[in-house]
């Protein structure tokens, strides 16, 4: 084990941590400070990679990664939950203990899941495959288990992130273009939730998406 | 190559344009002026594939073969014609004080915004872009669905939202295993991702890497196609939306998304040789026809209904292409095009009805062949038509989709005529009685546009009379391609 790949473990390991963090966060704010810290370990990992590697691409994506999520779209965040004026909101969580167990046994599927193919992965943060694995279902669990639409759209962009993470682990990333036009699309994406939580926030007057049961089959 | 850059620059530069000055008196006209434009540059850029053969352009970027080009012509005319009866719709919406002129801006805007994700979804080469213009598609089309801005217009948009991009993302997993095939076999780099380089290699792809990237694949872009269990946001995003946009969604997106995943089909099969990736499309195939079958006969709105009848219809196309052979595949293709341009009538005359009537509900519906019998009539012809009633076209691809059937998966048959059979008592009955019937209804401020209609429809019955050789000829070709 080198000191580069004991390094990459151990932002695998925060990243799983910031993961499981998310899944038990109540405030709104504090899951926006989590969302940006989750960005700053996978800018971090992506320098790590890249110097240990020489891939020199990797560069930029980290450059693109600290610009976009660990700047501007909790900036974006931050200043739409002022203007709804849900900065301090507390969400009541039921059953963060079960969640947390439904969470552990998520990761112990994801490593399975990845072991045959970091198996056949050459990349030296190939042990990595499973915690991004794990991100991915995690933050898919956080968006069952909220009532309410940021939360909600943070365990989206989270999704987003254990996948940037996932391409960094098995392929030292995704070509240039491709991955520019992924951050296009999370860029626009929250630019139009953004104007979005206030449509919702007008026609149900709340952003609770327990409102939200209109549309149903009878 | 320059018939490229016109058919992506156009649709491009009046979503721009519209941004400024959609709002306008002339914006509906403009909006239909960019859309002739990009409709005559995909037909020329059709011609020369026809005459040419197979196009990369662009150091690669772009690829032409001849199963994207007739997507990339069938979707420059549905979003042409759409145009054409969204002028007087949407004038008609805002008379009714329904939308502001500021939500005609967006709307015109974002209307050109998605034509172009479609057709750069259809001509790029590379994979990674592929997945790129199909979340653009879904943003794009996020705050149309939401426009009216009532609180279950809202919801239906956030549903989509979600589900969508949650589905998307698993496409995108998919993705990065593809890469991560592929980039032991081609190397690192752009190129990596590139459809025709992976084409040239897939026999030496990495078989189980690629099942499971084909697994999340088929998700992904499956929930877009509307494929059940992944359909809910689909009927109530066709409901909710303006009815230019439900004919714009049924008739071409879903296309779309159902082109990706057959993409990814020939790389797989290629890289397992086995009938995996057919045997999983196959089964949601089956499995949207029956659940989109029954789920018919429950509604009361007739936009929903119509929602579902296209969740069937994915259904029989997913399972045609699943199938695979040359008969199979033809019978697919047919069936996306001749489905695509009988769906959008459906809901040209459905917004109309609705329009005249001021709902959407079936029951309050009655007696358009009386009021106005071009809308009655247009809506029981197609409503025949989208049924497979013979003469129509999609009475020969269904018919070819059932006896391929019958030869190569004979469990299959009973099951899909059965739900062919339900799905037709159920819409039969709602249609006739909106056809039929006494009425009181108002006429329109600004007289509907049915041409569209008719020459949609017309185009279908032809298709299911006579099809050209050179469209059989392409047909066929692509086909081969698919395999």
């Amino acid at each position: 084990m080198t000191l580069s790949t004991q390094l990459i473990n151990l932002m695998a390991a925060l990243l799983l941590l910031i993961a499981f963090a998310m899944l038990a966060q109540r405030r709104i704010l504090s899951l926006i400070h989590l969302f940006a810290w989750q960005g700053a370990v996978l800018t971090a990992n992506s320098v790590i990679v890249a110097y240990s590697t020489g891939q020199t691409h990797l560069y930029y994506s980290a450059l693109l990664t600290l610009a976009l999520k660990v700047i501007v779209m909790p900036l974006i965040l931050h200043r739409l939950i002022i203007r709804l004026n849900i900065k301090w909101d507390v969400e009541t969580l039921i059953n963060i203990p079960t969640t947390m167990l439904v969470g552990i046994a998520l990761v112990v599927i994801s490593f399975n899941v990845a072991l045959p193919i970091s198996q056949l992965a050459g990349t030296i943060t190939r042990s990595t495959l499973g915690i991004a694995v794990a991100i991915v279902l995690l933050s898919f669990l956080m968006m069952i288990t909220r009532r309410k639409a940021v939360p909600q759209v943070i365990g989206f962009l989270a999704m987003e992130n254990g996948l940037f993470f996932a391409a960094t682990s098995t392929t030292y990333g995704m070509p240039m273009v491709v991955e520019l036009g992924i951050a296009l699309d999370v860029l626009v994406g929250m630019l139009i939730l953004g104007i979005f939580f206030f449509q919702v926030r007008q026609a149900f007057d709340s952003l609770d998406l327990k409102h939200m049961e209109r549309l149903k089959e009878e | 190559m320059n018939e490229i850059l016109f058919v992506l620059g156009v649709p491009l530069v009046g979503g721009l344009v519209l941004a400024f000055s959609g709002g306008r008196p002339g914006a509906a006209a403009l909006n239909t002026v960019f859309s002739l434009f990009t409709f005559i540059a995909g037909v020329l850029l059709a011609l020369r594939v026809v005459g040419e053969g197979p196009i990369l352009a662009f150091s690669e970027m772009f690829f032409v073969d001849s199963f994207n080009v007739f997507l990339v012509a069938l979707t420059a005319f549905v979003s042409f014609t759409t145009a054409l009866f969204s002028r007087p719709y949407m004038m008609n919406e805002h008379h009714h004080g329904k939308l502001s002129v500021g939500m005609l801006r967006l709307y015109h805007s974002m209307y050109q915004l998605f034509i172009f994700t479609m057709l750069l979804a259809l001509l790029t080469n590379n994979m990674g872009i592929l997945w790129v213009a199909m979340e653009a598609a879904t943003l794009t089309t996020v705050l149309l669905v939401s426009l009216y801005r009532t609180p279950a217009s809202v919801e239906a948009a956030w549903k989509y939202f979600i589900l969508c991009g949650v589905g998307i993302a698993q496409a995108l997993f998919g993705t990065i295993l593809l890469y991560f095939a592929a980039e032991k076999v081609l190397g690192a780099g752009g190129t990596a991702l590139l459809w025709t380089h992976l084409n040239a290699v897939k026999g030496e792809l990495e078989p189980t890497v690629l099942s499971l990237a084909f697994v999340f694949l088929f998700v992904g872009y499956g929930t877009k196609v509307g494929l059940v269990p992944l359909h809910n946001w689909l009927p109530d995003a066709h409901a909710e939306g303006p009815t230019p946009m439900s004919a714009v969604l049924s008739g071409l997106l879903l296309n779309v998304a159902l082109y990706a995943v057959v993409r990814s089909k020939v790389l797989v099969d290629g890289a397992l040789g086995t009938r995996f990736a057919s045997d999983l499309m196959m089964g949601f195939g089956l499995l949207s026809v029956v659940v989109g079958a029954l789920f018919l006969s429950r509604q009361k709105d007739a936009k929903r209904m119509f929602a579902y009848s296209s969740v069937e219809h994915m259904g029989l196309m997913t399972f045609a292409f699943g199938m695979g052979g040359p008969v199979a595949t033809f019978a697919g293709l047919l069936h996306m095009t001749v489905h695509s341009l009988t769906k959008s009538a459906i809901f040209f005359t459905v917004g109309h009805a609705a329009q005249k009537t001021g709902t959407q509900m079936m029951d309050q519906i009655r007696g358009l062949a009386d009021t106005n019998p071009t809308i009655g009539w247009g809506l029981m012809l197609g409503s025949l038509a989208i049924l497979g009633m013979p003469p129509f076209g999609v009475f020969a691809s269904e018919f070819l989709i059932l006896t391929t059937a019958m030869r190569q998966q004979p469990w299959a048959t009973p099951i899909l005529l059965l739900a062919l059979g339900i799905a037709f008592a159920a819409i039969f009955s709602r249609v006739q009685s909106m056809v039929f019937g006494e009425t009181t209804a108002k006429r329109l401020p600004h007289p509907p546009a049915l041409i569209p209609v008719f020459v949609h429809l017309a185009i279908v019955l032809l298709l299911g009379l006579y099809i050209p050789p050179y469209l059989a000829e392409w047909y066929r070709q692509a086909a081969l391609l698919i395999g």
